[in-house]
């Protein structure tokens, strides 16, 4: 049973293909990944009655509507970090479900890698009441999940080699997509031989830099019978938090431990029938924590589950087809991307990298930092 | 000899807070327990987050602990970090059972392993603030 009863649908999407727009600003991308998905799902502007979106700033969602000149009756704003634009997906479809718009627009456009933005190693500061207890002590985005990593290789034996181990298989991935930003293939021990960032990751354990942007429209499962792409259905969603707790947080746990089995009961569907996933891969160690949080393997397996190629395009569960955060694109928030690689496949549009017979997908959106506190965030999709 | 400016961030002192911080300025390092629910909690904050009551006592903590888990961080853009590097951030786990956020210091940071002990010690960067940081036992 599905808690949308799915009335709602993604009907179009859009990647925009630059990975360096010194050239474009932030919502020149916005713009021309909302020209992008309604072309894609044969809409038009004057459709749009529902518009959310993320980064933007506080109330930056009013100064894009005015930009791309529209008056939505539903708006969502609602920032988690990276795992923002899988949530919106949720958001969308229960208001479409409830009626409170029709054609909902998801838009995504940053500049982080030409503005020179330290995603990972510049620190950010909310002034929010626990950045005071944890700022002078220098916590770097790449710091906080380096942590956790720590932690799990002292639970459980996990090893930089297996860590590793989902760097090169996502950028064998990325070799198969034209668009991705690296695209040479790397072994083990290109990996281990990276720098060290924060130990126990390296260079290469961390999402690259990228500019780029992306849209998504959700809409009715009515209105999109005689749009222009076959519809992609939403089967399950949930989301979650977690954060230090008081002071007592185990750090191996994530919040897709929460939001997956809940997502999973929704859609109706069990860890067999997910024919691939799209994981929020910041960095190594979030990939392989997610995959245990959301129960595809138990918590201390993640370490051999990535080997012998079975996270790989022919294996049992392919990641992150496109390339991932990890080589292909990374302009601060991946959500939007997980989405729209999966909602792909699940058309059959993925050529080289395509998943044969490519049925129910699954999303997983990390933000935040994952040692101090983050967001989950989970999608189940499924062909029509 | 000038001292150096302290460049890395200060922590807001705020009625919530103070309470901490001006423990640390005496070298104490307190942390609350809940008068109603007995429950030790790490940050500080008004209520309990476990049964929001406002009766808080400040128990003085032996400032004793382990490291419950590090990084060793090798690169930081930030004003005042990038001279420090590489520096240690962990979590240590103190005695009355709260983790807190922090750095390792007067080691080698390679010497730092999962579950050694640690004991605070307390820096004082400006005349308002004093920063709690844990050394080697
Ligand atoms: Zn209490």
């Amino acid at each position: 049973m599905s808690g949308f009863e799915r009335k709602a649908v993604i009907a179009g999407v859009y990647e925009h293909p630059t990975r360096w727009a010194p050239d474009k600003t932030m919502f020149q991308i916005h713009a021309e990944s909302a020209r992008g998905v309604l072309a894609d799902a044969g809409l038009t502007i004057k459709d749009v009655d529902g518009f959310f979106t993320s980064g933007v700033g506080p109330i930056g969602i009013m100064s894009l509507c005015e930009h791309l000149n529209i008056n939505p009756r539903f708006l969502d704003s609602t920032s988690i970090g990276g795992s923002s634009f899988v949530a919106h997906v949720s958001h969308a479809a229960a208001a479409i479900a409830a009626g409170l718009c029709d054609v909902a627009l998801i838009t995504y456009g940053s500049t982080a890698s030409s503005e020179r933005f330290a995603v990972g190693t510049g620190g950010g500061f909310t002034g929010d009441p626990p950045d005071h207890f944890e700022s002078s002590y220098g916590p770097t985005v790449v710091g906080s999940y380096a942590m956790c990593a720590q932690r799990h290789m002292h639970e459980f034996g996990t090893t930089s080699e297996q860590l590793a181990e989902i760097a090169v298989t996502i950028r064998r991935h990325a070799s198969l997509n034209p668009a991705a930003k690296f695209r040479d293939l790397i072994t083990v021990d290109d990996v281990l031989a990276s720098r060290i960032v924060s130990s126990p990751l390296h260079l290469l354990d961390c999402c690259i830099i990228s500019d780029g942007g992306g849209a998504l429209v959700v809409t009715s499962a009515a209105r999109a019978r005689d749009l222009r792409k076959k519809p992609v259905q939403i089967l399950g969603a949930s989301e979650a938090l977690c954060h230090t707790a008081a002071g007592v947080r185990d750090l191996t746990d994530m919040a897709a431990k929460q939001s997956g089995p809940r997502a999973l009961s929704m859609a109706g569907v069990a860890h067999k029938d997910i024919d691939m996933c799209m994981v929020y891969d910041s960095f190594t160690i979030t990939v392989l924590e997610t995959l245990e949080n959301l129960g595809f393997c138990r918590k201390g397996e993640g370490g051999a589950f990535v080997q012998d190629g079975r996270i790989g395009l022919g294996g049992e569960l392919p990641i992150n087809t496109d390339g991932g955060g990890l080589s292909s694109n990374h302009p601060g928030m991946r959500g939007m991307f997980l989405v729209i690689e999966a909602t792909k496949q699940l058309r059959g549009e993925c050529g080289a990298r395509q998943v044969k017979d490519c049925a129910i997908a699954l999303c997983h959106g990390t933000g935040g930092m994952l040692g101090l506190r983050h967001s989950g965030a989970t999608l189940i999709l499924g062909r029509d | 000899m000038a001292e150096k400016k302290y460049a890395k961030p200060l922590p807001r002192i705020d009625e919530e807070s103070k309470g901490f911080w001006e423990a640390c300025q005496r070298h104490e390092l307190r942390v609350q327990k809940c008068h109603d629910c007995g429950a030790f909690r790490y940050y500080p904050r008004a209520l309990c987050p476990h049964c929001l009551s406002d009766r808080t006592e400040w128990v003085l903590s032996s400032g004793r602990g382990t490291v419950y888990t590090f990084t060793v961080t090798h690169q930081n853009q930030a004003p005042g970090f990038r001279d420090a590097l590489p520096y240690v951030m962990a979590y240590v786990e103190l005695d009355e059972g709260v983790r807190m956020l922090t750095n390792i210091v007067d080691c080698d940071p390679a010497q730092v392993k999962i579950g050694m002990p640690v004991q605070v010690i307390f820096e004082d960067v400006t005349p308002e603030v004093t920063i709690p940081k844990f050394k080697p036992l």
